[in-house]
């Protein structure tokens, strides 16, 4: 039978279309495990099976009955149970509580069994092999534990859907071979798993059936004894790289970063080795989670490194705060634009100059004429520079903020995701302005999701894989299969993958 | 002028209109000076709450403040220093007093609200047990109007509080750290990632509220010949309530002078223009209630219109 027949779903969030006319069946035993990079649509999928967004278009079929509506309670009530990579447990509540509250259907005056909720809890743990006091308050857990609780939680309803968004992300090798052991006793009894992972080795443990997802479409679905790892590098990222990007070669000057054995122990980055060089820009490339924007916070004094050292131009920096960073000669262009670039009810003029305000007395001449010179110059399109960031698109809103950096003329600037979210031709403009930076002697170290712009844009590669670099590829050598393969981790015990 | 400011004018125009036509003896110079010497505590801590609240928090500890500041300007002057030395170190008290505030809240990152309710107990219990409620009496003559008489006294104080209205307005304008209060309480993280050191921002405010909660203090003890054994109490709501009514956002980043000195004007006039229609002034607090609430409901609508606003423009 069929637990999950999803037929033909389609959803656009604000133009970009995340999923296309994708289908995804879930037989009754299986495990079914859905690969892609970032931004593939897997995550858009998964919600939309759970009932956390509603789909554009197509039909989501639970056990054959069609659903319309779908909703988080329903999809709770027809037996689907999600775990997440980030748990979300109530950290102020007990295990047993966290639990019982994903689990019991009780209306607001029925009676609390604590001896038996509490005995449930601990069996449930017990099962997965968590040693997890079930008194323990959700906040004191560690984040593997956190996790195993949710599992927790997850098997211990009548669900017969279970999906898994990441769930060994922060477990140990012991822990995972309970969860595996328990997927495995799901199966036999008839539940069906959905098991996202970027951990392409663990996939030939546990998975029956995997589908790849790239750019909102379904790609392949075949048994997993047909492929390995190799194979589904290539499915994922067979894209045409058509986009055409105004890279151009420029003289490549002295180091302005290095970085050595650099660490954070409170955001996992270890031992980092990098340099970026007058002119160059150097693209940062990993998955979701491998690091890039922790690294970033470390280079930008907002997590300070904890171990190793940073060379600016040649001399030690110790870089423990924005504005020791931005005194180096660093800048930093967000990911989150919205919440972390733009101050959106101040103007143009005033989010221009945030970063170069100096102290003592405004100089609003002097302003103005600032974000007007940045304004024609990076071609931002607005009624005028008084008017509020909050009013311009995407893509001009990004020009703002660049040309606050650019105001500070910075030696090295740091872009995490400097093209997302916004439309093609500011992109495109975005990437010129990039290679003109570079030109006038910037050293440019870019983060990005899109393959193709790291690949289309950078000088050299690196590659992030769990907090440190796995690799670092020269243009020439790189292409979208090298930097997968730097990517995605390998586990240290090769498990029987072909 | 923004349109939330403007509407705190419209309504103050409005009653001053109508008490105009109905009842001119409203106009009396007496009359409004009382008004304006009874509101100048609120004025002045309303524009330090301004600030306050601008940059994203809440001080409810300036009554308090008020208090401890009045009686040290009652004690230091029998104690028989010269009077502009006892403003020096009464304002100096305020300093101090905020400066607390501000490192629990911007070092420690402990909410202002809590912070704030503590030390207005703490401080209020530590007047408590030293004065035992007494008043400060047996003032010095150079003690009220600072020795001036009635007339010159009154001049002297509102010209001091337009003075302090017109300083502030103009360096959160034109100081850069007007620019990074306002970045500060509009997005905090955005602040950060800047380069704006929001910490020293926020304590900065804080200390400034002590200065001016002390300066209301002082300026208000000195119109009397003895000072009150509990004064100030409900001050930090009537000067919250005024920030509001003049547009400020509750939660940061927005707010300006003029909407403060209105909003101000507006709550103060309510109970002695209903005196004047003819009205029961115990309707004062209620008639106080409801504009706070339009202000509020106003705000409200504006934010959810903006949130639309923004989520469209996607």
């Amino acid at each position: 039978m069929q637990l999950v027949q999803a037929s033909a779903i389609s959803k656009s969030y604000a133009g970009t279309q995340a999923l296309k006319n994708v289908s995804f069946t879930l037989e009754q035993g299986q495990v079914h495990a859905l690969i892609g990079e970032n931004g593939a649509g897997k995550s858009t999928l998964i919600k939309i099976i759970t009932g956390a967004i509603a789909a554009d278009q197509g039909t989501i079929s639970i056990c054959g009955n069609a659903v319309g509506q779908t909703t988080p309670a329903l999809m709770k009530s027809l037996g689907v149970a999600a775990i997440y990579q980030q748990p979300s447990l109530f950290g102020d509540l007990t295990v047993t509580e966290n639990i019982a509250l994903a689990v019991e259907d009780r209306s607001m005056l029925g009676r609390v069994d604590w001896a038996k909720r509490r005995q449930w809890a601990k069996e449930l743990l017990d099962r997965l092999g968590a040693r997890i006091d079930p008194d323990q308050e959700a906040s004191s857990l560690s984040m593997p534990q956190q996790q195993m609780v949710e599992i927790a939680k997850a098997i211990g309803g009548e669900a017969r859907i279970f999906v898994m968004d990441e769930p060994t992300a922060s477990l140990s090798d012991t822990e995972v071979d309970h969860l595996f052991r328990v997927i495995g006793e799901l199966r036999t009894k008839g539940a069906g798993v959905i098991y996202i992972s970027h951990r392409l080795d663990e996939l030939s443990r546990i998975a029956d059936q995997i589908s790849v997802l790239r750019d909102g479409e379904s790609i392949a679905s075949r048994p997993m004894k047909e492929v390995d790892r190799a194979e589904l590098v290539k499915l994922m990222v067979g894209r045409d790289v058509s986009a055409i990007f105004p890279k151009q070669k420029v003289p490549i000057g002295e180091t302005v970063l290095r970085l050595r054995d650099v660490g954070n122990v409170g955001s996992g980055i270890r031992r980092v080795d990098l340099e970026v060089r007058a002119g160059e820009i150097v693209g940062l490339a990993g998955l979701v989670g491998s690091g890039r924007t922790e690294l970033a916070n470390i280079l930008f004094g907002l997590t300070p490194a904890t171990s190793g050292s940073i060379a600016l131009r040649g001399k030690a920096a110790l870089i423990d705060s924005p504005q020791a960073a931005i005194s180096a000669g660093i800048g930093y262009v967000p990911e989150d634009r919205r919440h972390h670039g733009l101050v959106q009810s101040m103007s143009v003029t005033e989010n221009t100059t945030l970063a170069t305000l100096g102290a003592g007395l405004l100089d609003f001449g002097a302003e103005r004429q600032i974000a007007t010179e940045f304004a024609s110059k990076l071609g931002t399109k607005t009624a005028s520079v008084d008017v509020a960031a909050a009013t311009l698109s995407g893509g001009n809103q990004q020009k703002v903020v660049l040309s606050r950096w650019l105001a500070t003329k910075p030696k090295l600037l740091i872009l995490d995701e400097p093209t997302q979210g916004i439309d093609v031709g500011s992109k495109s403009e975005v990437h010129a302005l990039m290679v003109q930076m570079a030109r006038d002697g910037m050293a440019i170290l870019m983060i990005s999701s899109e393959l193709p712009e790291i690949l289309g844009m950078s000088d050299r590669i690196a590659v992030m894989c769990q907090g440190t670099i796995a690799g670092v590829l020269d243009r020439a050598e790189a292409t979208q299969e090298s930097v997968m393969h730097l990517a995605f981790p390998v586990l240290p015990k090769t498990r029987g993958v072909a | 002028m923004k349109s939330r400011e403007l509407a705190a004018g419209v309504v103050l125009g409005a009653i001053l209109l109508i008490l105009l036509f109905v009842a001119p003896a409203f106009f009396a110079p007496d009359n409004l000076r009382d008004l304006l010497l009874n509101s100048a505590g609120v004025m002045l801590v309303a524009l330090g709450m301004t600030l306050v609240i601008v940059a994203g928090h809440i001080d409810i500890s300036v009554g308090s403040q008020f208090a401890a500041a009045s009686i040290a300007a009652g004690l230091l002057s029998k104690a028989g220093l010269p009077m502009p030395l006892v403003g020096l170190l009464v304002l100096g008290l305020g300093a101090l007093l905020g400066a607390a505030n501000g490192l629990l809240i911007g070092r420690l990152k402990i909410p202002s609200i809590v912070v704030t309710l503590a030390t207005m107990i703490i401080l209020r219990d530590l007047l408590r047990w030293t004065t035992e409620g007494a008043w400060v009496q047996n003032l010095p003559v150079g003690f009220q109007w600072a020795g001036l008489g009635q007339t010159a006294g009154s001049v002297l104080i509102l010209v001091k509080i337009l003075v302090a209205i017109l300083l502030v307005a103009w360096c959160l304008r034109n100081l850069s750290a007007g620019r990074q209060l306002f970045a500060t309480g509009s997005n905090p993280d955005a602040a950060v990632l800047a380069g704006i050191r929001t910490n020293a921002v926020v304590t900065g405010v804080f200390v400034i509220m002590g200065i001016l909660s002390a300066a209301a203090a002082m300026l208000n003890a000195i119109r009397f010949s003895e000072v009150p054994g509990n004064p100030g109490a409900g001050l930090e709501l009537k000067a919250i309530a005024a920030v509001v009514v003049g547009g400020a956002s509750i939660t940061g980043g927005r707010g300006t002078v003029g909407g403060t000195v209105l909003g101000v004007l507006l709550l103060s006039v309510i109970g002695s223009a209903l005196t004047y229609l003819g009205i029961n002034p115990y309707w004062e607090k209620a008639v106080q209630g409801v504009i706070l609430l339009a202000a509020a409901a106003s705000e409200a609508v504006r934010q959810s219109r903006g949130l639309k606003g923004a989520y469209a423009s996607r």
